[in-house]
């Protein structure tokens, strides 16, 4: 891989051109904390686990916005609490994901650039699960203009969370979604019917380890025709930039 | 050259009173009958339930769609109909299903911009902005300040395209031929600007994360102002033609109330929401955004929620719009339209929530990274889904010819719903 033609012929022959759009190190200050929560959502955080105690597993800011993460059989109690507390009367989404990392396209030691290769091991996100399966949603207030996001583990033998639909109205389709992509039931959803998919399709399309059908009729003719990454030079640039 | 907005006095004195309206032509007859205090907009519903009892008519199912021209793509409703009246409505959505959301799992990060663009195909520009946004603040850079401006701008002309396009059509929808072609015409302009800006009509791909793919050409600048005085002459057209016609008045007043806890319940966000009253607009009330915070602009909202308010407040939105690129032009700065950015792009571990205002509403990334050169997963939330989730609720009860005025008035790309 390192004996790449292409790419150092390019950096000969045009040196400064090259060096400009290739400079690496993009060490930017970054402003000192970017997840730190203003007043408002602090103040917000701070009342949400007043009200939901020891249901609130953990909590971790990000980009501004409180992560919280409870326990599973106070899923629709956080929502009442967002809704009636909190005044958050506005719900944003509902979705699932699924922690497990995807298994591997192709061979091991093939160079496959037909997607990004992700870590192998298991991480999980902010504030954390115990498990595979999280639904996480998205609610806001229309009159303060606040919000946050709410994560809950989803057992994986029972597959199964509480149903937002008696709190918002709208929590119905995007439930819905998340059941036929992801395979995890509401209790007290009123029709847990396929939203997209055709009735008869089998399987979670989102679920990791449900393969991209398309690549698996036709493999990604980049398997094929293998046009390798360019790699990143050995020496910061640092003079090049003053070329221009 | 910013001159003020030509509205309406008496749309402009209910709009800031919160005054609601009664049906056109219904009022007349509100006075004579004191036996029942009944909503004098209900009474031709009355009627109508009356002869419903009276001549006992079953129920039809009638499939509208998924082929029919007011859904703008491939939206079928199934739709349970007693004489007239809907007793119950089904959206079944997915017939363009592209699955986004697996997709970008096996796409780099510059890759997915690719496919944003057609989540929401009147409005592609603006689909990219949250994305690549996404991206450049889990990476922790900014994307220089004319880069921001430009992307503000374009955004804005994406709106103002995507609105003429609806305020020509919803004529349409209510029987009104003329306006539909005013609003391809006037488009016309606005996209020949993206183009000429961007290269590309529809999907211009033109974000970069850190920046922009170019600059502005030559003389873009000048045609963008010549242009926006179009839109100006547009919107009064519309505002004379469709907004101030009897007959679209009738065909539009109380039809379609979105009351607003509901609306916010069920997730409608936008326009559609502000014209239920509800004084939420993410460019100035969210996280700052692009070049919002440095503008002056005004929010519009409507009492009524009903279709004709979704009409007016799109209507003056649209000059708002016009306005915003005007000033955003004088202000334009100087300087890079790029940061610098590695080769490869990988994005550190993390995950983020952006959300900004699009023309159909509230759009959404919720991005989880996992520090490859491609998401691990990406949350697509996208405004039309939302807005059409409350059709079941209502279409309940409303004439067939009005189920086609909602459709219309809530104004939804079948792109941004089925994702």
């Amino acid at each position: 891989m390192s004996d790449v033609p292409g790419t150092e012929l390019d950096s000969t022959d045009d040196a400064s051109a090259d060096e400009v759009t290739t400079a690496t190190d993009v060490e930017v200050e970054e402003p000192p904390d970017p997840h730190a929560l203003d007043e408002e959502h602090a103040q917000l955080l701070t009342r949400l686990e007043g009200e939901l105690g020891d249901a609130v597993l953990d909590t971790e800011p990000r980009f501004g916005d409180p992560v919280v993460r409870v326990r599973r059989d106070s899923w629709r109690r956080a929502a009442e609490v967002a809704r009636d507390v909190l005044e958050c009367d506005y719900l944003s989404f509902i979705s699932g994901i699924d922690w497990q990392p995807a298994p591997k396209e192709g061979d091991e030691d093939s160079s496959d650039t037909s997607s990004p290769v992700q870590p192998q091991e298991v991480s999980y996100g902010a504030a954390g699960s115990d498990g595979r399966f999280q639904v996480f949603a998205h609610v806001q207030s229309t009159a303060h203009h606040w919000g946050l996001t709410l994560k809950v583990d989803v057992d994986e033998t029972g597959m199964l969370a509480e149903s937002w639909v008696p709190v918002y109205a709208g929590a119905d389709w995007h439930e819905r979604e998340c059941w036929e992509m992801f395979g995890i039931s509401f209790d007290g959803h009123p029709a847990l019917r396929h939203l997209y998919l055709p009735s008869a399709f089998e399987g979670h399309p989102l679920r990791k380890d449900f393969p991209l059908l398309s690549r698996v009729v036709k493999p990604w003719p980049g398997l094929v025709d293998v046009e390798a990454m360019p790699e990143e030079p050995e020496e910061p640039a640092s003079t090049a930039e003053d070329t221009e | 050259m910013n001159r003020p907005p030509r509205v309406s006095e008496a749309e402009q004195s209910r709009a800031s009173t919160g005054e609601r309206v009664s049906a056109v032509g219904a009022s007349p007859t509100a006075t004579s009958e004191p036996m029942m205090e009944v909503d004098p907009r209900l009474y031709r519903h009355l009627a109508d339930a009356q002869v419903n009892v009276e001549l006992d008519t079953g129920d039809m199912i009638l499939n509208l769609g998924p082929q029919h021209p007011a859904t703008h793509g491939t939206l079928r409703l199934v739709v349970r109909l007693d004489g007239e009246r809907v007793i119950s409505a089904d959206p079944i959505i997915g017939y363009m299903h592209r699955g986004y959301e697996k997709l970008t799992e096996f796409r780099t990060y510059p890759q997915i911009t690719t496919l944003i663009n057609r989540i929401d195909w009147l409005s592609s520009f603006a689909n990219e902005v949250p994305f690549i946004d996404a991206a450049e603040q889990l990476m922790g850079i900014l994307a220089p300040p004319r880069a921001q401006y430009i992307r503000t701008i374009l955004t804005e002309l994406s709106r103002i395209a995507t609105f003429l396009l609806f305020l020509g059509e919803m004529g349409l929808q209510v029987g009104a031929l003329t306006p539909a072609f005013y609003g391809f015409r006037d488009r016309e302009h606005i996209l020949n600007l993206i183009e000429a800006a961007t290269g590309g009509r529809f999907h211009p791909n033109f974000n970069r994360i850190g920046g922009l793919k170019d600059d502005l050409p030559w003389g873009w600048v000048n045609d963008t102002r010549t242009a926006m005085k179009t839109v100006f002459d547009a919107c009064d057209t519309f505002e004379d033609l469709v907004a101030g016609n009897e007959i679209f008045e009738a065909r539009t007043r109380s039809i379609g109330i979105i009351p607003a806890e509901l609306g916010a319940a069920y997730g409608v966000s936008g326009s559609n929401l502000r014209a239920s009253g509800v004084d939420w607009d993410l460019r100035r009330d969210g996280k700052p955004y692009l070049a919002y915070p440095e503008i002056d602009f005004r929010v519009w909202t409507h009492p009524d929620g009903d279709s004709f308010a979704r009409y007016w407040v799109r209507l003056q939105e649209t000059r708002e719009a016009a306005r915003m690129v005007l000033q955003l032009l004088d202000q334009l700065p100087s300087g890079p339209i790029m940061t610098k950015v590695p080769l490869i792009i990988k994005v550190p571990q993390g995950e983020i929530w952006v959300e900004t205002e699009n023309p159909l509403g509230q759009m959404g990334y919720y991005v989880f990274s996992k520090g490859a050169t491609g998401p691990f997963r990406v949350k697509i939330r996208s405004a039309s889904f939302s807005n059409v989730s409350i059709l079941p609720w209502l279409l309940r009860g409303v004439f067939v010819p009005d189920v086609i005025t909602i459709l219309g008035s809530l104004y939804f790309i079948l792109g941004d719903i089925d994702r």
